[in-house]
């Protein structure tokens, strides 16, 4: 058989992979591009390279609804990365010790993770409903007005309950995987040494499970930074604006205040986190390891 | 997964014990205590939900709401529930699906079996932009959109599902293909073998559960999309998932609770129904690339 040219040997697949080579090149490579660029315009109703310099982003970091927005999200991300990561690592160790039952957990704290965020967003809203829901039964008891959704001091920890909920079960499994492939001669030898079962977890597992934890890391800030839908369905950014995001920042200024230069700026701001966090990441999980 | 690991459990009540299923079972209830809440509400007649306390289950079982949500529920002026939504998310998933999982497969087999130079920096590109926020890509996929004639259509959205599904499911069979042993991949081009012929009938044969593991990402990825769905439809092509919050959150007329938890359950249906069928296959679907990668 004759041996074919280098070119023509790897056309098939070349062919075969245009699609995604085009979406790699297009729109993840020149989609942040056209945005960024975008966002140096006074684009309004429509795009349109006219230039502003730094104006969008003047305007955006002296927007209440920005600042009010980044706190937000700061608030919510910090709650929500400590209280997954946690909450997930512990009942991931739960689980991991041989426990009677473990089907039946892992089913009852994974299927959150099924439902997706308006559908978890509107069973919050209605839970914590403040005449009818938790709020109501507890003042019924005499516990006092409590009312996270029309407080605008609690309304992100509402938000953040529900949050938690549909999100841990995620971060439980990659957990559990990582605590399965920690090798039994571990726990013998700390067992032999004496050391507590909390300390052995402590000192010797989590740091173990660095590399797990960074997946963790990664994959809860990239949903943080995405927060959007919850919002919408659990309180449309409100009481006020004490909910507000910056995904629905851009939203709004896209979609509804007709000012996509805004938009593009906001969004550009978005990728920051994602920059800082992801991009080593990647690296450091892909670019060591390139074959070929 | 391998068996559990970790010290033998003693038999006895210890007080470790004590911790581990006490710890468990309270995280239970707050993990089942939705859902209980759910399904309670949409069972009971309106009088009684303002009377009554939202644990309690329904004195007199009602399945009107559920009726309504998926026949009558208003969003504007049509008032046909949720119906509509749930077929236009049905005509929405199902090319999606298939579209975007003979995209990924052929990328990811590609990928593991016929590199050249070059192959992996698009991939890692793919990679990295699974982890772009949509916002910073919305307004370019708008243009593309406008300039193919799709914005506002069914196939519009399926081209946007298939896009955005690319990175995940293309590190998924990557990584699976890459695990198959290459003598089989090598035997069929000794045998001649071309890059289709190995697709078809090497690797498709030995390879249906990570296109099982694909499906279920993808079947409770789009039929939970809101985002995509309230940006790139209209209100007659509205997915279910947005016709539920118009529904829900419209700020007209009283509010129905026990409709709007029938309808959110209504929602929630389909992805609980594909993770209680499918098991562990669903574990392996979410941490897909998240342990290995």
């Amino acid at each position: 058989m004759p041996r074919p040219v280098r070119l023509l040997r790897n056309l098939q697949a070349k062919l075969a992979m245009a699609p995604m080579i085009a979406v790699a090149l297009v729109l993840f490579l020149g989609g942040p591009i056209w945005t960024l660029l975008h966002s140096f315009t006074d684009s309004r109703l429509l795009p349109r390279l006219r230039w502003v310099g730094l104006d969008q982003y003047e305007r955006l970091w002296a927007s209440r609804k920005w600042l009010v927005s980044i706190e937000n999200l700061a608030l919510y991300g910090i709650c929500s990365l400590v209280g997954t990561l946690v909450l997930g690592f512990v009942l991931a160790a739960l689980l991991d010790r041989k426990i009677r039952f473990e089907n039946t957990f892992r089913t009852i704290l994974l299927y959150p993770v099924a439902l997706s965020f308006i559908v978890t967003g509107l069973i919050w809203q209605w839970l914590l409903n403040p005449e009818l829901g938790i709020p109501g039964v507890m003042r019924g008891l005499g516990w006092g007005a409590f009312d996270p959704l029309n407080d605008p001091s609690l309304v992100m920890y509402g938000l953040g309950v529900a949050g938690l909920w549909q999100g841990t079960g995620l971060i439980m499994c990659i957990m559990l995987a990582g605590l399965r492939g920690i090798d039994d001669n571990i726990w013998n030898a700390a067992r032999v040494d004496g050391v507590g079962v909390v300390k052995t977890y402590l000192s010797i597992i989590v740091p173990m499970m660095r590399p797990v934890f960074a997946t963790a890391l990664v994959l809860i800030t990239s949903g943080i930074v995405k927060l959007y839908d919850l919002v919408v369905a659990m309180t449309s950014g409100g009481p006020g604006i004490s909910s507000e995001v910056p995904a629905k920042y851009v939203m709004d200024a896209m979609f509804g205040g007709q000012n996509l230069g805004q938009g593009f700026a906001a969004a550009t701001m978005m990728l920051v986190p994602v920059v800082v966090i992801v991009v080593p990441w990647t690296y450091l999980a892909f670019g060591r390891r390139k074959r070929g | 997964m391998s068996g559990p690991r970790g010290p033998r459990p003693r038999r006895v009540l210890s007080r470790g014990n004590v911790f581990v299923y006490g710890t468990l079972m309270l995280v239970s209830v707050y993990y089942l205590l939705p859902l209980w809440v759910m399904v309670m509400t949409s069972l009971k007649g309106l009088p009684e939900i303002r009377m009554g306390n939202i644990f309690a289950p329904p004195v007199e079982v009602t399945f009107q709401p559920w009726v309504k949500a998926w026949a009558e529920a208003c969003t504007g002026i049509n008032c046909d529930g949720l119906s509509r939504g749930f077929w236009n998310s049905v005509r929405i998933l199902i090319p999606s699906l298939v579209l975007s999982i003979a995209v990924a497969s052929v990328n990811g087999y590609a990928l593991s079996s016929w590199r050249f130079r070059g192959s992996e920096t698009f991939f890692v590109i793919l990679i990295v932009g699974a982890f772009i926020p949509y916002q910073v890509l919305l307004y370019p996929v708008v243009i593309l959109l406008r300039s193919l004639g799709l914005y506002g259509s069914i196939w519009g959205l399926v081209l946007v599902h298939t896009i955005f599904g690319m990175p995940i499911l293309t590190l998924l069979f990557r990584n699976y293909f890459a695990s198959l042993p290459e003598d089989l991949f090598k035997a069929a081009r000794v045998d001649g073998a071309g890059f289709w012929g190995i697709y078809l009938k090497i690797i498709l044969p030995v390879s249906l559960p990570i296109f099982a593991v694909a499906a279920i990402i993808q079947v409770t990825g789009i039929w939970n999309d809101f985002f995509f769905g309230v940006v790139f439809a209209r209100p007659e092509t509205y997915p279910m998932t947005v016709q539920l919050n118009n529904i829900v959150n419209s700020v007209q007329g009283v509010k129905e609770y026990n409709v709007n938890m029938a309808a959110t359950l209504l929602t929630g249906l389909l992805p609980l129904a594909v993770y209680f069928a499918s098991g562990k296959l669903f574990m392996r679907g979410i941490t897909a690339g998240a342990v290995k990668v």
